[in-house]
């Protein structure tokens, strides 16, 4: 049967390699890896998947496709231990195949085949010690600093995709340490130690959970963990979210704890997780999944404006939950996504509609759209201000940032839908304090305006959806 | 900056890199040669390079002993088969391509992580004095290179080849206005403000500087109040970046 046929998690310092004899602990990692390594030689597994916490990437993910990748590594700390040389067998197709996964589910995602690429110490000493003799490939992946649940959920469950595919038998290695905080001057192998009680007692209840083969409890533990043991180096401790969602996010495993020891201050853990047919209970909670990876930063495209109109699929229900969130707690309805259909046209550039209604409408040769007002396509924020508070208290705010903000907001989607605002033939605008507002209003609608020639309307009204205090309806040519 | 340095006589560049990040202590490049590829493990797409480097380990020991009387953690790094980190390559290389001075690299202790900035500080501001004091004590003429961004969010994804060079800007203007308050202190010789500032600048822009070679460099030059000289400004992946020069000698410092 292809898949994942087992798991494992294993320490990310050089000591168990280079010096296991130096410390007991060290020595019994070392155990831990031989014992797993003997359990790797007797399974009939095609493939090594190796997801580093070591490797760090920006943008996105990157996978090694070097065939034969060969160096020394030697430790930016603990460089007096000595260098590993190593060879490593990369099965360059199946690399090949994980990066085009990747891009199907909208990740980022880059092949690495380079002479003198850095493999990171991690994937160095997990390799030389779980397949000392290059007899199975293995296949590395970075891990993106940025990365949240939802981009590491589904770079996990595009591998997942790559070994159906593939139709391989995998081991998915996840290579990290528990509690990461190391002593901050040297210490002799003797005096080595976790380095707190509190570490201590955390990385007991990860291993309680691991060898109870909770996996996914423990994934969804993820965030706590961060918080409590780990030092912030990166931005979420992700290796649980990775293991879990490549195993289909369940708790059904026989754990084994094959070994758990200081390095230097650090946890170090060898844990081997089986598939087995049932588990202790049922996950605890469930976080709401995800199939495909949207980008929850969208920096440049927000900065420009770039037309993207959703079709074949739509945000996932945690992204509309954080969209409806974020609607009440900054301005008021729940978000809708825009109408889709032919000649509809939306984008995420513009803000989302507080109905069942598109950002526009083309018949013929002209473009009808709906009310547009100043609130900011990624975080609904009204630039100038609401006009009142979530009690209804009114609020002072600049009418002239909200009228621009509103004219930008038409602007993109005029062009997403390819017209443009010297394309605008009507102009319909709502206040709601005509008294204190249009001289303001007039003043920037003529910067944009002055020269298009637009009729126009200008419309008191008691109050609109959203706590702003102007919006504009406009037809345009295309 | 390389025009401006031609009319400078220095022996030797020392130089703090972000790049060669270590956890227990302050680590310095203590081989007098390292021959061999660099490639980056970020971006390996655009920076492999063949280095061929001098280390002046007179002068790096001579700082680490320093430091060391001064109550700091720090180690020599004496393995040959280490790789240089990619930063100090690059800051040193597009300083002085000719690569014909010897260097001082001396890691980035990541103790901000481990406590906060402000210990960070204090300890780069010790180091900053260690170092001054060696070098002194060595009578010779160095280049001090404190390599990082200022802002430093990056973008995370990117255009397709060719890439949108207008699509090439800090990541927030938040971040933006940070760069320029930072860079305005720098322009009046405002340095201790600046070190002042840093926490908040660090947490606002998640500036590069808790890498700490900022602070260290200015400890080092006694924090100057003359103007620096600004050769440009600019953006790599959303990051702010600077390259000034305090010219410490022409300026009368100490």
């Amino acid at each position: 049967m292809s898949g994942i046929i087992k798991s494992l998690v294993v320490p990310a310092h050089p000591h168990p390699y280079l010096c296991p004899d130096a410390n007991q602990g060290w020595a019994n990692i070392r155990a831990g890896f031989d014992e797993a390594r003997r359990q790797i030689e007797e399974s009939d597994a095609d493939i090594l998947i190796i997801y580093s916490t070591l490797w760090p990437s920006i943008i996105g993910h990157q996978i090694i496709s070097d065939p034969n990748p060969e160096w020394v590594f030697v430790d930016h700390d603990f460089h007096d231990l000595g260098s590993i040389p190593y060879s490593l067998n990369i099965d360059t197709q199946f690399a090949k195949d994980w990066d085009a996964a990747n891009k199907a589910r909208g990740l980022q995602s880059r092949c690495v085949n380079y002479h003198g690429f850095p493999i990171d110490g991690g994937s160095v000493v997990a390799l030389k010690l779980l397949n000392p003799d290059n007899r199975i490939p293995a296949v590395i992946c970075s891990s993106n600093v940025y990365a949240n649940r939802a981009e590491t959920t589904v770079l996990a469950k595009a591998c997942a995709d790559a070994v159906e595919a593939s139709g391989k038998k995998a081991i998915a290695v996840v290579v990290m340490s528990m509690s990461n905080r190391m002593f901050t001057q040297p210490v002799s192998p003797d005096e080595d130690a976790i380095h707190s009680l509190k570490d201590d007692e955390w990385n007991q209840k990860m291993l309680e959970f691991l060898g109870e083969g909770r996996l996914e409890d423990l994934a969804q533990l993820s965030r706590t963990i961060q918080g409590q043991i780990r030092v912030q180096k990166v931005v979420s401790f992700k290796p649980m979210w990775w293991l879990s969602a490549i195993n289909g996010q369940h708790n059904n495993f026989n754990g084994q704890v094959l070994a758990y020891e200081a390095l230097h201050g650090a946890g170090g853990a060898v844990v081997v997780l089986d598939p087995s047919e049932g588990g202790i209970g049922d996950k605890e909670y469930d976080e709401d999944d995800v199939e495909n990876y949207h980008g929850d930063r969208n920096v440049l495209d927000a900065a420009t404006g770039a037309f993207i109109e959703i079709e074949e699929h739509s945000l996932s229900e945690f992204d509309s939950l954080v969209l409806k969130t974020l609607a009440k707690e900054e301005s008021g309805p729940e978000l809708w996504q825009g109408t889709k259909g032919e000649n509809l046209v939306n984008t995420d550039a513009a803000p989302k509609p507080v109905g069942p209604y598109p950002h526009a409408r083309r018949i013929g040769d002209l473009l009808y759209l709906s009310g547009v007002g100043p609130r900011q396509a990624q975080t609904n924020s009204i630039p100038g201000g609401p006009i009142k508070n979530e009690n209804g208290d009114p609020l002072d705010y600049d009418i002239e940032a909200q009228t621009r903000a509103c004219i930008e907001n038409i602007k993109v989607i005029l062009e997403a839908s390819g017209s443009s605002i010297d394309k605008v033939l009507d102009v319909t605008s709502f206040l709601v304090d005509m008294d204190r507002d249009f001289k303001g209003y007039n003043k920037v609608y003529s910067e944009y305006f002055r020269d298009v020639g637009a009729t126009r309307t200008t419309l008191a009204v008691r109050a609109l959806p959203t706590p702003i205090a102007v919006e504009l309806k406009v037809i345009a040519s295309l | 900056m390389r025009e401006s340095l031609e009319e400078v006589d220095y022996d030797v560049i020392v130089i703090l890199s972000p790049h060669w990040q270590t956890y227990v202590g302050t680590h310095f490049l203590g081989v007098e040669n390292f021959k061999s590829l660099s490639v980056d493990p970020v971006f390996p797409n655009l920076f492999r390079f063949n280095y061929d480097i001098k280390v002046d380990v007179e002068l790096a020991k001579a700082i680490h002993d320093q430091a060391e009387a001064d109550g700091m953690a720090v180690k020599m790094m004496e393995n040959p088969d280490f790789r240089v980190d990619y930063g100090t390559i690059v800051a040193c290389h597009l300083t002085r391509p000719d690569w014909n001075k010897p260097i001082v690299s001396i890691s980035s202790n990541r103790s901000r992580h481990y406590y906060s900035v402000e210990v960070m500080q204090e300890m780069m501001i010790q180091l900053g004095e260690s170092t001054r004091k060696a070098i002194q004590a060595s009578g010779k003429r160095v280049l001090l290179i404190a390599s990082n961004s200022l802002s430093h969010r990056h973008f995370t994804t990117e255009s397709a080849i060719p890439e949108d060079m207008s699509k090439e800007h800090i990541t927030s203007h938040a971040m933006h206005l940070w760069d320029m308050r930072i860079l305005d202190l720098m322009r009046e010789g405002k340095t201790q403000q600046v070190v002042d500032e840093m926490p908040e600048f660090i947490e606002q822009a998640i500036s590069e500087n808790d890498g700490g070679s900022l602070t260290w460099m200015f400890s080092a030059l006694g924090m100057p109040t003359y103007s620096p000289l600004m050769h440009g400004y600019g953006t790599i992946i959303g990051t702010g970046n600077v390259i000034m020069e305090w010219q410490h000698e022409k300026k009368g410092g100490v």
